[in-house]
Formats: structure tokens, sequence, C-alpha cells
């Protein structure tokens, strides 16, 4: 059952590639939550996770690798009032824009991150990507000698506010934990594993459906120590699901003064305010 | 009347400098005010040089007629340039010999005080007497610009120091209008909100950092977005998604940081996405001289980024035109969806003149907007070709329409594409805002002679010194004229044209080594200067330095006073 109102067609994708499942689960989502689409802004950088936004019938923004984090924040920046959902890939959201990642962490803007994590740079056919696997462990072509990227770690202790893992062959759960992440206010990230059919021979479907369990019914997704530690648990066996959820202050909650409601883009300075501050020059 | 005030880094050069400019501001002066800063928070050597007229001032000058030297560096530096009756303002403690000094115990009278750090304030109080102005301008500036903690001791400072000395001029006292004292860093930053401003971001960088300082100041009050990015791509990045959602946006960097944006230029270009990015010279390359000034960006401003698009470079010339040219240059990004460069430096960004009051309005209307376009019929599409190259622009949220924007290729509607005719199309498209562009395009300001026998040919900070040499010389008997420009790219080229055909040789004057705007004008006007006079030593050229210059072409040498 796919949601009308947010489908659209024609994919650059390879048959059978994650991505679909990803994207047909998106749809439904902001279907479910009653979102109309020109309410939401869908952003990507570069690589086949981010033409996800040229997919679906809603506002659209394709910018340069590696930069969708900046460019995703300033649009809620100056309007709230919509629905920013990044949608790029590991190399996109960790290798190129790793210094984006960090420090938007930190900003918590209320946005959605969506990095589907096929641990493999795909468009450039089959490099190394920051989350491929050590080379010890599954030797490839396109095997880690350096550490392999800790997405979720990395997060928890840059201060994020959401941090979740989902499997794209787990339609379900991907559903689920998406839903979870749009409604959270504040930046949230969620790592989605996924297979890359062309070019990761070793991260397959029948690998992820193996390897992957959901975090247990008990688990506590407001404790940090917990959190820091079940992240770090990433090889036999890789655990599903929200790692660690807390409300703080967003963004626009910690500037009172200037985010009054209103959205910025109906706001400017007026001509009296600007003669008063000329007036502080004579 | 010019004064240099001289020190090292952390004695209060900057705030005794401040306070002084205050007090000639309110006793009726026009001033023209630079800084000279090392690149350290302690230590080295720093001054500012303040000279003042009861007549407009618009750039500085060598000669001296007071300096006052904290140290025994300062002396040494600028004594040179001490006129022979100048005066010399120092401690005897420093045990400088010369006939022009004028002895007063600055650091003794500052512990009386019961202060130290009252030494700029003596200085000012010995200058009040020195000079005939009454000691109340400078109590009431002091009462206003120092918190109630320090008032006390530097009122007592300050009559001290008036009272050490006698005499020696009477000055003037013209009568104040309404003028302002702003630096070209302020103007830029007031001229940004008269455009529209409405999302600066920026990462920062000497010397525009003080525009990120201005504008988070005053964010709250002007409802403004302002955010410390965390590099410079980021920055520029924030800025394209701030402008997509609906936001009037600009950048403010240096040459360094304008490296890292250049791919988001592109990006503005091809997406279509009005930005407005300031680069405050300083000398490069990479690191350079990261306090002092040069213009020597301006070819890499014209041509960064890779792949082809329309955009403008506007070079700002003084205090007032940053104001005017930075309101229109936001609205100009707005009307052409472009990204439209101003270019600025240290000197001019830093340095704070007396100038006539600034007029928002006319500074907010400064580009006619476009005729309205008739609303597309069915789907819309962010990239709808045009005559005029310009599509109507949604925000997104505001409409039913939903907007989509990409870096790469697209077609109308905004998504990918590879074929070749949507292609041309689109690169056709765009080139065609240029036409308009064109249009709008301000020609360069011309002092001088009707029919000059020498052209000289400027931009930017320089334009006040090139103008004050041409009527010097003019003065002496010279047939000679200046063009200023201030938009450069695309270049305008009727002024150049018309005083180029009466001219028997052209000249570019230049804070760079490599004649850019000469280059810049025979590659787009096909015109050869005859030669150029440059300067890249990271000081601002002065009036004096052009006329030596010229003075090694034969001009205004062998002319009778």
């Amino acid at each position: 059952m796919t949601d009308t109102a947010f489908y659209s067609t024609e994919t650059a994708w390879c048959p059978g590639c994650g991505n679909f499942d990803i994207v047909q689960t998106l749809t439904n989502v902001l279907g479910d939550l009653q979102l109309s689409p020109n309410q939401v802004l869908l952003v990507g950088g570069i690589g086949q996770a981010a033409k996800l936004n040229q997919y679906v019938n809603a506002n659209g923004f394709s910018g340069l690798h590696g930069r969708a984090l900046p460019a995703s924040v300033a649009a809620k920046m100056v309007n709230q009032a919509l629905t920013v959902i990044v949608d790029t890939g590991d190399g996109d959201s960790y290798g190129e824009g790793g210094n984006h990642f960090l420090h938007n962490i930190r900003r918590n803007v209320d946005i959605t991150h969506f990095a589907h994590d096929n641990q493999i740079y795909g468009l450039t056919k089959g490099q190394t990507s920051p989350t491929s696997d050590p080379c010890g462990v599954s030797p490839s072509g396109a095997c880690n000698l350096s550490k392999p990227f800790k997405p979720l770690l990395v997060a928890l202790a840059a201060g994020a506010t959401f941090v979740a893992r989902t499997f794209s062959g787990n339609k379900e759960h991907m559903a689920k934990i998406m839903k979870a992440a749009i409604l959270h206010k504040g930046y949230a990230l969620v790592d989605i594993l996924q297979p890359c059919i062309s070019f990761n021979k070793v991260n397959t479907f029948a690998y992820y459906k193996e390897h992957t369990y959901e975090l247990e019914a008990a688990y506590d997704a407001g404790n940090l120590e917990t959190a820091l530690l079940r992240s770090m648990e990433y090889g036999p066996k890789i655990p599903l699901g929200i790692f660690y959820q807390v409300e703080m202050p967003t963004y626009h909650q910690q500037r009172p003064a200037i985010y009054d409601g209103t959205p910025m883009i109906d706001k400017k300075a007026s001509v009296a305010q600007l003669e008063a501050l000329l007036g502080q020059f004579a | 009347m010019n004064l240099c005030i001289g020190g090292a880094a952390g004695d209060g050069i900057e705030t005794m400098a401040g306070i002084l400019e205050k007090i000639l501001q309110r006793s009726g002066f026009y001033l023209f005010s630079m800084r000279d800063f090392m690149s350290r928070i302690r230590g080295g050597h720093n001054f500012a040089q303040i000279r003042f007229s009861p007549d407009p001032v618009g750039a500085h000058a060598d000669s001296l007629d007071i300096l006052i030297a904290y140290d025994m560096r300062t002396y040494t530096e600028h004594q040179r340039r001490l006129k022979p009756d100048g005066l010399l303002l120092c401690d005897p403690e420093l045990g400088i010999s010369d006939s022009r000094m004028l002895p007063i115990p600055l650091k003794s009278l500052a512990k009386e005080s019961g202060n130290a750090r009252t030494i700029g304030v003596i200085c000012i109080g010995a200058l009040m007497k020195l000079l005939g102005l009454p000691l109340t301008t400078a109590e009431s500036v002091l009462r206003e610009m120092l918190s109630p903690k320090l008032l006390d001791v530097n009122l007592v400072a300050v009559r001290k120091g008036f009272d050490s000395t006698v005499q020696k001029q009477q000055l003037p006292s013209p009568k104040a209008d309404g003028r302002l004292l702003v630096t070209g860093a302020e103007t830029m930053a007031l001229g940004a909100l008269a455009g529209g401003l409405q999302f600066y971001s920026a990462y920062p960088m000497s010397p525009s950092t003080t525009l990120l300082t201005f504008f988070a100041t005053h964010a709250e009050k002007c409802s403004l977005v302002v955010e410390q990015a965390e590099d410079e791509i980021a920055a520029i990045n924030m800025a394209l998604g701030a402008s997509y959602a609906g936001a009037q946006a600009m950048v403010g960097t240096s040459g360094g940081g304008f490296s890292l944006m250049v791919e988001g230029l592109g990006f503005a270009g091809i997406a279509e996405l009005p930005v407005v990015i300031a680069d405050i010279q300083r000398p490069g390359p990479a690191t350079g001289l990261p306090t002092r000034t040069e213009q020597s960006d301006l070819l890499f401003t014209c041509f960064a980024s890779q792949g082809e698009f329309p955009r403008m470079v506007i070079a700002v010339r003084d205090a007032a035109d940053a104001f005017y040219q930075t309101a229109r240059a936001l609205q100009l990004a707005k009307k052409y969806q472009i990204p439209v460069l101003v270019l600025s430096d240290q000197y001019l960004a830093d340095s704070a003149v007396t100038i006539a009051p600034l007029d928002i309005l006319k500074a907010a209307q400064s580009v006619s907007p476009l005729p309205p376009q008739a609303d597309a019929t069915g789907v819309y599409q962010r990239y709808a070709l045009t005559e005029s190259g310009v599509s109507p622009m949604r925000i997104p949220g505001k409409s039913d329409a939903l907007v989509r924007i990409d870096s790469d290729e697209h077609g109308e509607g905004g998504t990918i594409t590879e074929d070749a005719q949507v292609r041309i199309q689109m690169v056709d498209k765009r080139a065609r805002k240029l036409e308009g562009l064109t249009n709008e395009l301000l020609e360069p300001a011309y002092t001088g002679a009707a029919e000059p026998q020498m052209l000289l040919v400027g931009f930017g900070s320089t334009s006040a010194a090139i103008a004050e040499a041409v009527t010097l010389l003019n003065n002496r008997g010279c047939s000679i004229g200046a063009l200023a420009f201030g938009d450069l790219y695309p270049l305008p080229q009727k002024q150049l044209t018309r005083y180029w055909k009466h001219a028997k040789a052209v000249y570019s004057v230049e804070q760079n080594a490599t004649a850019q705007l000469a280059k810049l004008i025979r590659m787009e006007a096909n015109l050869n200067c005859t030669d150029s006079l440059l300067k890249y030593n990271g000081r601002q050229m002065s009036v004096d330095d052009i006329l030596t210059g010229l003075e090694a072409f034969g001009i205004g040498k062998e002319v009778p006073v």
C-alpha cells in the first residue's frame, strides 16, 4: 500500500535497491502523519540515496555533496512551519559532511536526518565508505583499513537528542522509527542499514537479516550511559531501535527573543528600527 | 590636521582612538580614522591615525601634525612622517631627544589619577588644551562611553591632562549637522539591513568579523537570523538553504573563507538562489597578512567556480557607498536570482569616517522590481523558461506550489536531467539574465578635467585618494581625470570608452601586484592601459603614494605649481 499524495514514480536506482523500501515507507509515514506535501521539505546532498527527494511529491532541495545539513537547518531556522527531513547517504552524511554532522547535532535544530547507510560508495561504483566494515572482519575491495566510523556513538557524544538505527528490510520497524524521529522535537538521527545490491556483496539483505536484532522491550532509551554502551555494539549482532531520546530545548526554543512563533521569512527590520540604529552613530 | 597614536597591542590604542574620534565628531569636524593593527593580542606595534578637518576627508594622509607615542617604537617608526613644525606628545621617561617634543609625565599623572590605564585619557585632555577645544566636550563623551565604574577616575585624568600644558592653537569650531561617524563595515551591515536582509551566516575571519559581531548584536531588534557556522562551507550552504526557504540571505568573509565558499557560489548560480557574498579583502594567498589590506581578489571573485553562470561583482568605494551598494546588491540578487559579490577591504571596513546622513528609503528602493509575472498554469515549475531568464519564485509552504531546486542540471521542474536539449535551454536561460542585469549597471564615478589627457582607472577603497590626487594635479596645471569603478563585473563601459578617446595615456591604480583591473578592462573592453601604479605591501595607498607614483611616470613633475 502506497500513500498517493507523496508517491512519485521514476527513479535512477538499481532494481532491488534498499532505497525503494525506504522511499515507500517514508511516503507512507508522511501520509500517516497527515502532513500535506507543501509543508514538507525533503533535502539531499549528492549520491544515490540523496536523490530520494526527487522521487517524492513534496518540496525538494538537492544540494551539494555533504552539505545537506547546513541548508536544512537554515531552511528550518527561517521557517519553522516546514517539516524538514534529510535523506542522504553514509558518504554524504559522515564523510564529506562530517563537520556539519558534528556541529548540527550540537545546534539541535528540529529536523530529521535519515542516513541511508549501505557501507559503500554506490554512485561512484564501490569505494570504501566511513562505515564500511574493517578489513579484518570482512575482506572485500571496499573494507576499512582505517577505523570504521560509528555514527550512533559519535552522535551521542556530540549531544544528539534522538539516536536510532533501523534496517530497510524491516519495513514495519523502519516505519515506527521514522515516525518517532519526525515527531521528535530537535535533531533526530536515524542510521538506516540498507543493502547495496550492485557494489556491496558482503553486507547484503540476508546479512542484515541475520545479524540485526531489535533492542529489548525493557531497554531504557532515556539513559545516556547505556545508550553509549549499546551504540558500540556492532559486529556479529547489530541492535536496531531508538538508542536514546531526550527532550532538550531546540535551537528555536533557546532563542525565544528572536523566534516568537512568527516565521522569520515574514519579518524584517522596519524603517523606524533602522533609523534608531543609525541614530547610534550620530 | 593629521594625528597618529601608537603603542603596543593591549595599550588601549583602540579605546583611546574611539573616544577621540567621538570628541572630534562632536566638535563638528569631519574625520577619517584608520587602524593599523598586528594580528596579535599583546605587544607588537599598533597605531591609529586620525585626519580631521572642517571640510570632508575621504582618505588618510602620510605627513603628521601630531604624533602621540606610548613607546619608543612608535617614535622610531613614525617620527620621519612628523612635520618639522609638528608636535610629538610623549612621556619624558622614554628618553627621546627631539625638538618637536612636548614632554608630559603621562605615567605619573596616570598614577596620580588613580589608574595606570588612564594614559590615553590624559593625552586626550592635553590635546583639548593644545588645540583650544573645550574640556566639557571631552567630559560629556567620556560620560557617554565609559561605564560608571571607570568614569570618575577618567574624569580626574582628563582634567589632569588638560591642566598639564598650554594652548598652542585655536582650531575653528565648525557646525555639525546630523552627520554620522561610521566604519565601512558598519555601513555595509546597515545597508544590508536596509536592503531587506533576513539571514546572515559567517565563520569568524579578519577583517570580516566586525560584520558578524554587528549583526549578532542587533539581531533581535532587526528580526535577523544570525548564525556562526562551523566553517565557511557551512556558512554559504546555510545562506542558500535560507534563501531557498524565502529569506534574503548574505554571508561575509575574507579571501580564504571565500575560497571555501566557491562550490556554494556555483550552486547558487545553477540553482538560481539569490545570495550576497561580502568579501572583505586582505592580502593573500592562503593566510597572507590577516589584519592588513589589499585589492587582490578582484579577478578571483569575477571568475571563481567551475562552469558558467551569471553573477555580479561590485566593489564599494567608501563608507556611504558601502551602505547603498550593499542594499542594492541584496535587491539585485533577489531580482535576478543570482549570487552578487560585494568587495570591500580591511582599510575601508575598519576605517571610521564622518559622512552625511544615510537615506534608508533610497537604499531600500535602489532597484526597480521585475514586472509581475503571470502565474504559471498547471503545475508550478521553479525553472520555467522565460524571456528574461528569470523564473517565478515561490516560497515553499506559502502556497500549494511545490518548490524543487537542484545543484545538478535540471529541467523546468527542478529534477535532474542529462537531456542535451534541456541542458542548452537551461544554460541559455540563465545567461539571458545578464541582459537585464547589464541595463542595471552603474557607470564608474568620474573626477577631473572634461577632456583629460591622462586617465587613471581604479576601484573600491582607493577611489577617494585617487580623486584627491587628481584634484591636486589639476590645480597644478595637469589635464588628468580618474574613473572609480564600483560595478566591476559585468564591466560598465560607456564612461570608459568616452574618456579613453581623449587620453594620451591611461594608468590603472591598484592595491595589488598584478594589475587586475587593467586585465579585466583588457579582457572585457579590449583596451590596454599604458602602465599601472601598484601597491601590495599590505598598507593602503595614500594620496602621497599616488602623487609619487605618478611622478615616476612623468606626471605632475615638470608642471609649475
